[in-house]
């Protein structure tokens, strides 16, 4: 942090650079302070704000729904998480979900990148709270929206605009803070 | 019921360590031998309950107490049994307990080891080292207590991170540990000696063999980290700047400027200040790396615990450990009177190069560590500092450095004879200018930055054989009686700062021939379809699912031959992980002193063939060797009679200038 800026051979008569450690520490301790107060999983999107992509996609095979396009968006507020069966916080993550359907709001799901038979396995194990389920075996369809990696969820308001963006799984807090919060304001 | 005896002995270790921490300061400054020699029996007690507890948490592992919260998240039944011990420090709260009981390990070491020390001293430094334990011990009682029951009991764990279940974890974070909290000897001695207030050729001689003990197994630690990045995720690279990474790099930058600086306290008498600094700085930077790490600060691929409540925790401690040393840093150090005048060429001279050269280096990695955070903070983008920064940063530093290396070796105290260094190492150049054009040769002129990588190498081995050979009095006609009896004279320091520094160059020379010579070909492949990657022909035999102990796998098979002569078959699987629902990759990989070859299997394309990744790694190899040279080099020196640590007080008779290695 301040090698390259004390001298390595220091005169007494020079006290104030013993202080030049300690500043530069004190400095960085402000930064990490600050970084901390920060939730890292807030990634700006390009994409809040915005009408949400233009997509249609299949069915998961072997369930009853004609799959999820944008025409499903608007209307009303709806949620659209993006998950997949082979990640870890996702099932996690997964019960958060259930509930928020359960309350009355409209979820809708892409399944990332999946094989169809284990996104039925899930849906049949954990509970299917999807309005309606999009299939995106390719993967296309996520990089429209922008995201990083599963989980993802979405806020779109009743225009069909992304209100807001979520990386990584929704914890129970999450909601109550946030998702609710803004669910109130967009209806 | 043993974790309960467990989660108590963390209690009494705690309270062991308050005692600790406290009466022998007292005892120091009141020059009271009873509150003096508390420090060693507290220390030893609380490296024994720390170890009390540590073995109750193995215990509940090995028996899969799911009963304990942290058991039941980070292990299941079906899971064998290296990895339910290994499972232990996989996870937050288990590798604090580790590192409270590797820091116990150090405090108890001095106690028991550190008899050739005044026992005010002693005291002192245990306190200090006291001190440490009891912000941990706290943090981990406080927000992170890995005893903690759950009821009920689920019948399975969640698993350990499968990417976790490696050989190599058994191995990395305990030696990590070992290493970056071992420095924590080294500032304990500079805190005490900043509290004294004195500080001499003594002092440094006492310090140094706590700090290469701690930067052998630092090293080993980082080699083994970069070992299993390069053969778990499969990305077929073996360092990538992340920030976990760096976090251990740093302290490992600023140990080894420690090392050759307090070679100039002892011998010079002169650098004290700046090498208390360094001492203070190496730790601060493993406890900084221990911040990044554990609090979500930075996101990085290895951090597998992050929880922002815990954050605030360690920068409070940071703000203590690191804070208040610096605070007596500026207070006391002004006094400590730097002895004789400096000629840049001179021993001396050199390692002062070195010293500004690596701490430069440490400052870079830093400020390419936090720099996105900074960004951030202050309302900039989210940004990520790669591979590119470093490389232009890191790198250019590093030129000097080994150029200077088999020089500065050479050179004598005080006044240093450049141009006759130079005529002696006449062999070394010449040696160093043949390989350059060789490559040269066999390469061509856009090869020309390797070559020069590669020079470098050569140049620092061969320095320091030249040295070597000199110093033993090789010269033609050999009088092999004499070289004998020279070898046996030469201390055992010299030995491994000669082996040392040809491990640093045997380290460049794996990192240059590797990155230069590298060859990726990434393709589909059908079963049976043949390809060719550096004068090999590779078979895609095909892919078959075999069943491990709690995964399934696709392994895919290679068969290697070389104009028709078989030379290996390679087996790489994408294993999944059913418990915790999570793929990994085994590369195949053959390793022979020249090259590696690697093979990863990759997804299935629709045609029925399978996207692969091979790649031909020359070299690659000595990049752990080179590591693997430097840090027998340190147990080498430490061997020596004059470091060891607990030998009896060397005689001030010596009078021969025997120049100490690193």
């Amino acid at each position: 942090m301040s090698e390259a800026a004390t001298d390595p051979q220091p005169a007494r008569r020079r006290p104030l650079l013993f202080i030049v450690p300690l500043v530069l520490f004190a400095l960085t301790g402000v930064f990490l302070a600050i970084g901390l107060s920060r939730d890292p999983s807030t990634l700006p999107s390009a994409l809040v704000g915005k009408p949400a992509p233009t997509f249609a996609l299949p069915p998961l095979e072997g369930r009853d729904d004609h799959g999820f396009a944008s025409t499903d968006l608007g209307g009303r507020p709806t949620l659209v998480n993006v998950f997949a069966s082979w990640c870890v916080p996702c099932r996690i993550e997964h019960p958060v979900i259930s509930r928020l359907a359960e309350q009355g709001v409209a979820v809708q799901g892409i399944d990332y990148k999946d094989k169809p038979e284990d996104a039925r396995v899930w849906l049949r194990e954990l509970g299917d709270p999807f309005q309606h389920l999009g299939a995106d075996r390719d993967g296309r369809v996520a990089i429209e929206w922008g995201v990083y990696g599963v989980p993802e969820t979405f806020v779109v308001d009743k225009n069909g605009r992304i209100a807001y963006r979520h990386v990584g799984p929704l914890q129970p807090r999450d909601v109550e803070e946030k998702i609710l919060p803004l669910l109130e304001k967009l209806k | 019921m043993i974790a309960e005896i467990g989660h108590y002995a963390l209690v009494l270790a705690l309270g062991m360590a308050l005692v600790q921490g406290t009466f022998p300061f007292w005892g120091a400054a009141r020059r009271d031998p009873v509150l003096v020699g508390l420090a060693c029996p507290t220390a030893l007690a609380q490296f024994l309950f720390v170890s009390l507890a540590f073995g109750a948490l193995i215990h509940a592992y090995v028996t899969s107490d799911f009963s304990l919260a942290n058991v039941a998240q980070n292990s299941a039944v079906e899971k064998p049994m290296i990895y339910k011990i290994s499972g232990t420090w996989g996870n937050h709260e288990g590798s604090l307990v580790l590192w409270v009981w590797i820091l116990a390990l150090f405090g108890a070491l001095v106690a028991a080891l550190g008899s050739n020390l005044p026992p005010a001293f002693r005291a002192r430094v245990l306190g200090v080292q006291a001190l440490i334990g009891v912000g941990f011990l706290a943090f981990m009682l406080f927000t992170s207590n890995p005893f903690l029951r759950l009821d009920p009991a689920p019948l399975d764990g969640r698993g350990l991170n499968p990417i976790l279940q490696d050989p190599g974890l058994a191995m990395h974070p305990p030696l990590l540990y070992l290493g970056y909290v071992g420095l924590s000897t080294a500032y304990s001695f500079a805190v005490a000696a900043l509290i004294e207030g004195r500080i001499d050729a003594t002092w440094a001689r006492w310090v140094r063999p706590w700090t290469l003990m701690a930067w052998i197994v630092l090293t080993l630690g980082i080699a083994a980290g970069s070992y299993w990045a390069y053969y778990e995720l499969g990305w077929g690279g073996w360092w990538f700047w992340d920030p976990v990474e760096n976090a251990s790099l740093m302290p490992w930058l600023a140990a080894t400027a420690l090392l050759h600086s307090a070679i100039v306290v002892e011998k010079r008498d002169t650098l004290k200040s700046w090498t208390i600094l360094l001492a203070i700085l190496a730790f601060s930077l493993s406890l900084l790396g221990t911040f990044l790490v554990r609090s979500g600060v930075l996101t990085s691929v290895h951090a597998f615990a992050t929880d922002p409540a815990r954050g605030v925790f360690i920068l409070g401690l940071l703000t203590v450990a690191i804070g208040g040393s610096l605070v007596l840093y500026a207070w006391r150090a002004p006094a400590m009177q730097g002895g004789g005048v400096f000629a840049p060429i001179s021993r001396e001279g050199g390692l002062l190069l070195n010293n500004l050269l690596l701490s430069t280096a440490a400052a870079t990695v830093l400020l390419g560590t936090l720099y996105p955070l900074v960004l951030d903070t202050i309302g900039g983008d989210k940004i990520s500092v790669g591979a590119p920064f470093f490389n232009a940063t890191f790198v250019p530093l590093m030129v000097p450095l080994l150029l200077a290396v088999p020089v500065g070796s050479m050179l004598a105290w005080k006044r240093g004879d450049l141009a006759g260094v130079m005529d002696r190492l006449l062999a070394a150049v010449g040696v160093t200018f043949a390989a350059g054009l060789l490559w040269l040769a066999l390469h061509d002129f856009r090869a020309s930055l390797a070559a020069g990588g590669l020079a470098l190498g050569v140049w620092v081995i061969a320095g320091s054989l030249n040295e070597l050979l000199l110093r033993l009095g090789v010269a033609w006609p050999l009088d092999l009686s004499r070289v004998l009896a020279r070898a046996r004279g030469l201390p055992r320091s010299a030995w491994g700062m000669a082996l040392a520094h040809a491990g640093l160059g045997v380290l460049v020379l794996g990192i240059t021939v590797q990155g230069a010579g590298q060859i990726e070909r990434i393709l589909v492949m059908k079963p049976g379809e043949t390809t060719e990657l550096a004068g090999y022909e590779v078979r895609f035999d095909g892919v078959s699912q075999v069943q491990g102990p709690n995964y399934t796998a696709q392994r895919g098979t290679f068969t290697v031959t070389t104009d028709g002569a078989p030379v290996t078959v390679l087996h790489s699987e994408k294993r999944f992980f059913p418990i915790e629902g999570m793929p990994t990759t085994e590369a195949g990989i053959d390793t022979t002193l020249w090259r590696d070859l690697y093979f990863v299997l990759g997804d299935p394309a629709p045609d029925g063939g399978f996207a692969v990744r091979l790649y031909y790694n020359p070299l690659v190899l000595w990049i752990w060797g080179g590591a693997l040279m430097m840090a027998a080099a340190g147990v080498l020196s430490l061997s020596d009679r004059r470091l060891r640590v607990g030998a009896p007080r060397p005689a001030r008779a010596k009078t021969e200038p025997a120049p100490a290695g690193a």
